[in-house]
């Protein structure tokens, strides 16, 4: 069983739909207690840093329990900004810190000076750094698709990069903890591809 | 770098895609999920479920419509038409819709838009805008064009101005902005391109241009000229005079970054 973590930013509809067409056994735990029995954990979310605060000490101490014990986790989107130190969106809330570095905005220029939109919006292709259980089988320059306006640090657990007038980190890793900035569950079958990885990282026994 | 999405509409009536010219003169299409599944098969990049019907239970229809879309693609998939109040959209959202779109409850209650993004975020919150030239207006680039914004699917003037009306939208929370031309749709004469490089240069978010896709050449001049960040369109695609994976090996030949 997989823990859902539900914090209140945005709706789990689409997270959800994408894991059961993969026939993956989902939950979504009501006190944090729950997450003890999980084989694994999903911080989906999206919006804005401060909705993190809702994740309070005790939902904290859970998710990093179940990192302690080898347990797979992803972060998605705001989940996987969430993962590192924190962000310029919302200075004063801290982040799982589990990951080295801070999110902040997009700078909206690109290298000729020319401007972009920020948030980001749409497909965007994935340059692979490296290797990662969770990019196995996918083609270099997959394109993914994004909505975002802040961004993480391109570092040694970035395992894919995108780039929207900079390079910022789109797929992380870090021993079992992973995130992707995009939305795998809207990106076709990159995506699921990406979610399927994720799957078999986890242990179905515990 | 960021692609440039194509955007195919299934406007739904009782439950099967119907597409007019100039918002009148409805023919049937075909069953939306089949289209749905063709369209996500040649690589379309974003549905749009517009809902063009007005009844409650049709409005069920809609929703079973929604579900039978979100089961089985893993694409953006937005849905419209009818979303008056915070519980209709929240019956899109349950049923499966990504992004919800505001038309003429936005211009009466523009309010909405700011209470939806705070409970969905605001990549979940379209604004459609509805503008229609002067009568007799040039097309002027760079001028000072007025394009009046039309509510109840262009039956009423709102006496808005489609690019400050993109401004306020985006100031009170919408992520992205659907442009129609009312002049255009259904015409297959090309995309309003200055109206939408007018009001893509007024908001910093997406600008989705919509009415009047009739050749491949239409689709490279709004991406260009039109500065649009995505393209919607129902008949080109619809009676499969152009699929969307043709489209896009055409927008790459012209430089116009693309997902194939």
């Amino acid at each position: 069983m997989i823990a859902l973590i539900d914090y209140g930013a945005g709706n789990l509809t689409s997270v959800r739909k994408a894991f059961a067409a993969l026939d993956a056994d989902i939950c979504v735990p009501a006190a944090p207690a729950d997450i003890e029995r999980a084989s694994a954990v999903v911080v989906p979310g999206v919006g804005h840093f401060a909705a993190t605060a809702a994740l309070g000490p005790e939902w904290v101490a859970a998710i990093r329990s179940s990192i302690g014990r080898g347990r797979p986790l992803l972060g998605i989107c705001l989940g996987m900004q969430w993962l590192f130190e924190g962000s310029d969106e919302a200075a004063d809330c801290p982040g799982l810190g589990v990951l080295a570095g801070r999110c902040r905005r997009l700078s909206g220029v690109d290298a000729q000076g020319q401007s972009l939109k920020v948030p980001h919006v749409g497909w965007n292709s994935l340059g692979l750094q490296r290797d990662g259980a969770i990019v196995a089988g996918v083609a270099p320059e997959s394109q993914v698709y994004f909505t975002h306006s802040f961004m993480a640090p391109v570092t040694g657990d970035t395992v894919a990069v995108s780039e929207h007038g900079e390079p910022f980190a789109a797929i992380v890793e870090r021993g079992r903890i992973s995130g992707v900035q995009f939305h795998p569950e809207k990106s076709g079958d990159v995506g699921l591809a990406i979610l399927r990885n994720f799957l078999r990282t986890v242990d179905v026994d515990r | 770098m960021l692609s440039k999405r194509i955007i195919a509409c299934l406007d739904v009536r009782n439950g099967q895609v119907v597409k007019g010219v100039n918002f009148e003169g409805l023919r049937s299409a075909g069953n939306p999920a089949e289209l749905a599944r063709r369209y996500n098969r040649e690589g379309i990049d974003e549905l749009v479920i517009l809902d063009i019907t007005a009844t409650i239970e049709q409005r069920q229809a809609l929703a079973d419509t929604i579900r039978a879309v979100a089961r089985e693609l893993f694409i953006p998939l937005a849905v419209g038409g009818g979303i008056r109040t915070e519980a209709d959209a929240a019956a899109a959202v349950e049923a499966g819709a990504d992004k919800v779109s505001l038309n003429t409850a936005a211009l009466a209650n523009p309010s909405l838009i700011t209470t939806l993004a705070q409970r969905y975020g605001s990549q979940a919150v379209i604004v459609a805008i509805d503008a229609k030239r002067a009568p007799g207006q040039a097309e002027v680039a760079g001028g000072d064009d007025h394009f009046a914004v039309y509510a109840r699917s262009g039956q009423s003037l709102s006496g808005r101005d489609a690019v400050e009306w993109a401004r306020e939208a985006e100031a009170r929370g919408a992520g992205e902005i659907l442009l129609t031309s009312i002049d255009r749709d259904g015409t297959k004469i090309g995309f309003d391109c200055p109206m939408t490089a007018a009001v893509s240069r007024a908001v910093s978010i997406p600008v989705i241009a919509s009415g009047g896709a009739g050749t491949l050449e239409h689709f490279v001049d709004v991406f260009t000229g039109g500065r649009a960040d995505a393209a919607l369109a129902a008949s080109i695609f619809h009676y499969a005079e152009t699929s969307v994976h043709s489209l896009k090996q055409h927008l790459r030949q012209h430089g116009v970054p693309v997902r194939l």
